[in-house]
């Protein structure tokens, strides 16, 4: 296959740097313009994972941290595709995933929230997408939790993914939310997004069909990268 | 009406936030999960280059160090080699190369560093080389979506890089330069804002 770039990522349903009601962004963003670059090798390569870097378990969050039983909450799968822009599925790349447990706390250090660690859950996980860009892991559903922006702020439930796709330049981190939470629209860092479409494909549907009767609910969330151009007419990327 | 194009839009960023280590390097959120955690070796013991370390830290608009932040970095061997299928010579890059590192700050200091070995220059397009160099993508809370720079090596010739080249400012080509602290080590610091703010770029 003839090396080739990617399609300009569409900043305009991206994040801006600058979003000063979520108030950490207002020293932490760039005020210069980025510089643009066509795609090179050093963009359009990227790391690969196999299954021996990671564990059959790592993507079952009910079972990989479990000491004396199971988590408490309720138990959910996610499932989805992660798919380029084209609709082509990425085969065999990494998706990492955490959260907080039930009650919205996290399993760190950093994290002082009054609501308790649970000693059976972890709150991270971590897989390889199938051949078609299938992946899916199950866990229990993350609670809300309070933080300081302003007085008053809680971040709906939510999960963080992180993926890698091919490439350096498709990397990757965002945050799944759940169908139907109130907190979604009243959320600042959900509102760093200005596209309410963009916003949309972070809200994963309850999919009934997915869910296992008496066992678990499950919600599917499909992941698009960045799609690569086909249309290799005039791509000097390579140099010949 | 036009046929419609029916291209998907790419998935919209949010921040990794303040716990990102319990997904990417769940030992530093403290606690100890999975067989092995990834992006420690970037490149392994029987890799050929010269050894080098990378240090800095990543400071914010009011140039105090962000101690929370998360940088990945990817690179090509000795030989300006990456070991993806896309490099034409990926066949020939050096056994236990991986090319790929993560790294996390002391919380206290907000520095951190990375082992690995000097890339080569990589061919760039139009056939122009482009001098050795690393990227690195930093995400943090309060980073909305991931920032990609490169780190150039200011010991080597970068006068024909066409990415530096291409910054407007020359004063700012400085922004990318990683200082030689004594052989083998590197410091390069990153300024997200203000004052000497480093290049990110749009890749
Ligand atoms: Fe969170």
């Amino acid at each position: 296959m003839k090396p080739a770039e990617f399609h300009q990522r569409d900043r305009l349903s991206q994040p801006p740097a600058l979003t000063p009601d979520y108030k950490t962004s207002v020293a932490r963003s760039p005020r210069l313009a980025l510089l643009s670059l066509q795609g090179s090798m050093s963009e359009i390569t990227g790391p690969t994972f196999g299954h021996s870097d990671i564990d059959p378990v790592d993507n079952d969050l009910i079972r990989n941290y479990a000491r004396t039983g199971d988590p408490v909450g309720e138990r959910i799968i996610v499932h989805g595709r992660v798919l380029d822009e084209n609709g082509r599925g990425v085969p065999q790349t990494l998706v990492e995933v955490w959260q907080a447990n039930a009650g919205g706390r996290y399993r760190h250090k950093k994290d002082s929230y009054l609501a308790p660690v649970d000693p059976n859950f972890g709150g991270c996980g971590r897989m390889l997408t199938d051949d078609q860009g299938y992946y899916h892991f199950r866990t229990i559903k993350p609670g809300a939790y309070p933080w300081r922006n302003w007085v008053n702020n809680w971040r709906p439930a939510h999960i963080h993914v992180s993926v890698f796709g091919t490439a350096f330049a498709q990397r990757l981190i965002t945050q799944m939310y759940f169908e139907g939470d109130p907190l979604i629209a009243k959320c600042p860092i959900v509102n760093t997004i200005p596209d309410p479409r963009a916003i949309d494909q972070l809200i994963a549907p309850l999919d009934m069909n997915a869910a296992i009767p008496l066992d678990c609910l499950a919600y599917k969330f499909d992941i698009i990268l960045r799609g690569r151009r086909s249309t290799l007419f005039e791509n000097r990327l390579e140099g010949n | 009406m036009a046929q419609a194009l029916n291209y998907l839009k790419e998935t919209a960023s949010q921040t990794a936030g303040p716990y990102v280590h319990i997904g990417l390097a769940p030992g530093a959120a403290g606690f100890d999960i999975y067989r092995q955690e990834l992006g420690r070796t970037i490149a392994g013991p029987d890799v050929p280059g010269q050894r080098i370390r990378v240090e800095g830290v990543v400071l914010d608009g009011t140039g105090a160090p962000v101690r929370d932040v998360l940088l990945e970095v990817w690179q090509a061997d000795a030989a300006g080699i990456h070991p993806h299928p896309e490099d034409p010579r990926h066949a020939e890059v050096a056994p236990g190369f991986r090319g790929w590192g993560r790294v996390i700050t002391d919380f206290d200091s907000g520095l951190w560093a990375f082992d690995t070995i000097k890339p080569g220059a990589v061919m760039g397009r139009n056939r122009r080389l482009m001098a050795p160099h690393i990227s690195f993508w930093i995400v943090a809370r309060g980073i909305n979506i991931g920032l990609n720079t490169r780190m150039y090596f200011e010991d080597e010739d970068n006068s024909s890089d066409p990415v530096l080249n291409l910054v407007e400012q020359a004063h700012r080509r400085e922004t990318l330069l990683a200082r030689k602290v004594k052989p083998g080590l590197y410091r390069f610091d990153i300024r997200l804002q203000g004052d000497g703010e480093t290049v990110f770029l749009d890749i």
